[in-house]
């Protein structure tokens, strides 16, 4: 432990390649150059940081992207208040097959990992023929690794093309992501959903292939956030801000190619994620997926470009539509307005004016419009943004979110319309 | 006694600590106890011991599968986390502290399980505290060892005997503000390193 005098912020995470901006902000010190005293603490489960979260244990922790706004609809165990005033990067998802599954597929037809709307197809073929088989499983078992994940959303969203919905037509089982290849070698899963590099080991392992990935499906979409309990953010405004602009740093230093090795051995640390340092190299080096797909697409692990970190509040309301659109939560208007004050970008932009980073004009935007790189005018500067389109070309427009979700004809909606 | 026992089910891979925490819950009242300490297929095991009470560790990394499986099967009565009733905040907090987390079949009376959750903390708390012992006694025993090597290096380089060499050590430490196990590694340290041993 360094010797550090600064404010103590107790931020809990889960060992994975995404809690790197965490982790950088504490061990290069960008925290400490805010006057911070970052303290990491990891967890096993998003469980136990939910827990501690609500008693007070933590004051911010790394989050998958939709908690908060499941925690705020109180759909979990515990009332606490959160808000996200940052996003965490990009991640890299990859939905992998077990080769029992490849094989079915491959004898409905070719499988071209990059054109996710024909994968999806032919998943649905297997799913059916699975149905009427007379030895094994009836259902297909997919996993992901927790019900309020954006790996959740996004693998139900694609498989949603082709007539799946999740829970009604395919078994969804959640698994902490090491055990996964595992999972899907032994049998006891026909697919799953994780960050890498859990697709790239079940690939090297044998026991599966990648089927399509995340930026196939949803280019933009964030995978984690900074989660901040709402009482420490409106008691502590500038450590939260100074904390922002430490966290921000660190993901421009975490971007710079030659800091990707350095980055790579201190998560290696077994108190951090405890992978191997070759492994996580490969992982941040993008060198990732096995050499029989080169043309798939992956964006790798993205932590400050394009403005990644910016917590857009159509990211919020997305994932609430998707939220409504399953039947985990009912629709209404105070629902609606739960997720929508969830993310904070206004909070985001205090902290990093001083700074002068550009930054979008508008805190919410036409999800999926976005088809290439797109310069666009902000205040302080140029920004370019990334592409955000969703894989079937529709845009998700959060100023009408009740006819985005009403136009989806595979839903397992608890009402049958929404207003 | 006016109704059935509750079956609780221990989840803890750690052995010694599952027979602590079992050798206590037997002694309360009213109560079937089921260890599972084999974490594969932990959900078929949880189906079949139809718990009222499940229990496992927070560094249990199925906490999340487990919940999940809570609200999706229907082969289980549903348990809930016992955070659900946050009106005893006293014991939830002193649950988290001793990494405890608790699933409790919804319905049933708080008052029975309090107890229950009561000795499952306290245990858990006994088995941290014998570990810190088991810990501390392990590193007084490296610390004894370094200074006996300290000792025997004054002894032989400036022919005192034992208690003036240990006096030596006592006196500089204090002198120092440090302690003697801190100046007798940084003599067996600076000695093995002008004689090109290896200090271990």
């Amino acid at each position: 432990m360094k010797a550090n005098d600064g404010r103590v912020i107790s931020a809990g995470f889960v060992p994975l390649v995404d809690s790197a901006m965490l982790v950088v902000a504490r061990e290069m010190e960008f925290a400490a150059q805010e006057g911070l005293d970052l303290r990491l603490v990891r967890e096993a489960s998003w469980a136990n940081i939910r827990d501690k979260f609500a008693v007070g244990h933590f004051d911010v922790a790394h989050m998958l992207a939709p908690l908060p706004i499941a925690i705020n609809l109180g759909l979990g165990p515990v009332n606490t208040d959160v808000v996200v005033p940052m996003e965490l990067g990009l991640g890299s998802n990859a939905v992998a097959i077990s080769l029992d599954l490849a094989r079915t597929l491959s004898d409905i037809g070719a499988i071209d990992a990059n054109d996710p709307a024909s994968a999806a197809n032919s998943l649905a073929q297997a799913a059916r023929l699975r149905a009427r088989a007379r030895t094994g499983r009836q259902r297909l078992v997919f996993a992901v690794v927790h019900q309020f994940s954006s790996h959740f959303y996004e693998m139900a969203y694609w498989m949603a093309a082709a007539g799946l919905a999740p829970y009604r037509d395919i078994d969804i089982v959640v698994l902490p992501p090491p055990l996964m290849p595992d999972a899907l070698a032994s049998g006891q899963i026909d697919g799953f959903c994780a960050g890498e590099p859990w697709g790239t080991l079940a690939v090297g392992r044998g026991a599966g292939l990648i089927l399509t990935r995340k930026a196939n499906i949803w280019r933009s979409g964030p995978e984690k956030v900074l989660g901040v309990r709402r009482d420490w953010a409106e008691r502590e405004p500038d450590c939260l801000a100074a904390l922002i602009r430490a966290l921000y740093r660190a993901a421009i230093w975490c971007d710079e190619p030659a800091n990707r090795p350095l980055l790579a051995s201190l998560l290696a640390q077994p108190h951090y994620v405890g992978l191997s340092v070759e492994l996580l190299t490969q992982v941040l080096q993008r060198r990732i997926g096995n050499s029989s797909d080169p043309v798939l697409r992956d964006d790798g692990f993205v932590f400050s470009s394009g403005a990644v970190t910016f917590p857009w509040v159509s990211h919020a309301l997305w994932f609430y539509s998707q939220m409504v659109r399953w039947g985990q939560t009912a629709a209404s208007g105070d629902a609606m307005m739960v997720a929508r004050r969830t993310y904070h970008p206004d909070i985001y932009r205090t902290a990093l004016s001083p700074l002068g980073v550009p930054m979008p004009a508008a805190n919410a935007k036409l999800e999926g419009a976005l088809r290439t790189q797109t310069p666009v005018g902000t205040p302080t500067g140029r920004l370019v943004l990334e592409p955000d389109g969703f894989f079937d070309g529709l845009i998700f427009d959060p100023d009408n979110v009740a006819d985005y979700i009403n136009r989806f004809a595979v839903h397992t909606r608890i009402s049958s319309t929404v207003r | 006694m006016n109704s059935k026992p509750l079956r609780v089910l221990v989840v803890d891979r750690n052995h010694v600590r599952a027979a602590i925490i079992e050798e206590g819950l037997r002694h309360v009242d009213g109560v079937d106890v089921i260890i599972v300490d084999d974490l594969s297929l932990l959900m078929r095991r949880v189906v079949d011991a139809d718990p009222d009470v499940i229990i496992l560790d927070l560094e249990n990394p199925d906490r999340d599968m487990l919940e999940h499986a809570f609200q999706v099967t229907r082969a289980i009565r549903r348990p809930v986390a016992m955070f659900v009733d946050t009106t005893d905040t006293a014991l939830t907090e002193a649950a988290i502290d001793a990494g405890v987390s608790a699933y409790i079949v919804d319905g049933l009376r708080k008052e029975r399980v309090k107890p229950i959750l009561d000795m499952a903390v306290s245990r858990f708390n006994a088995v941290d505290r014998l570990k810190r012992e088991l810990e501390s006694a392990k590193s007084e025993l490296a610390e004894r060892k370094t200074i006996d090597r300290a000792k025997g290096i004054l002894m032989r380089s400036k022919g005192l005997d034992e208690n003036q060499a240990y006096q030596l050590l006592r006196k500089t430490a204090m002198n120092q503000n440090r302690r003697i196990a801190q100046v007798a590694e940084s003599l067996v340290l600076s000695f093995s390193i002008l004689n090109d041993e290896d200090p271990k």
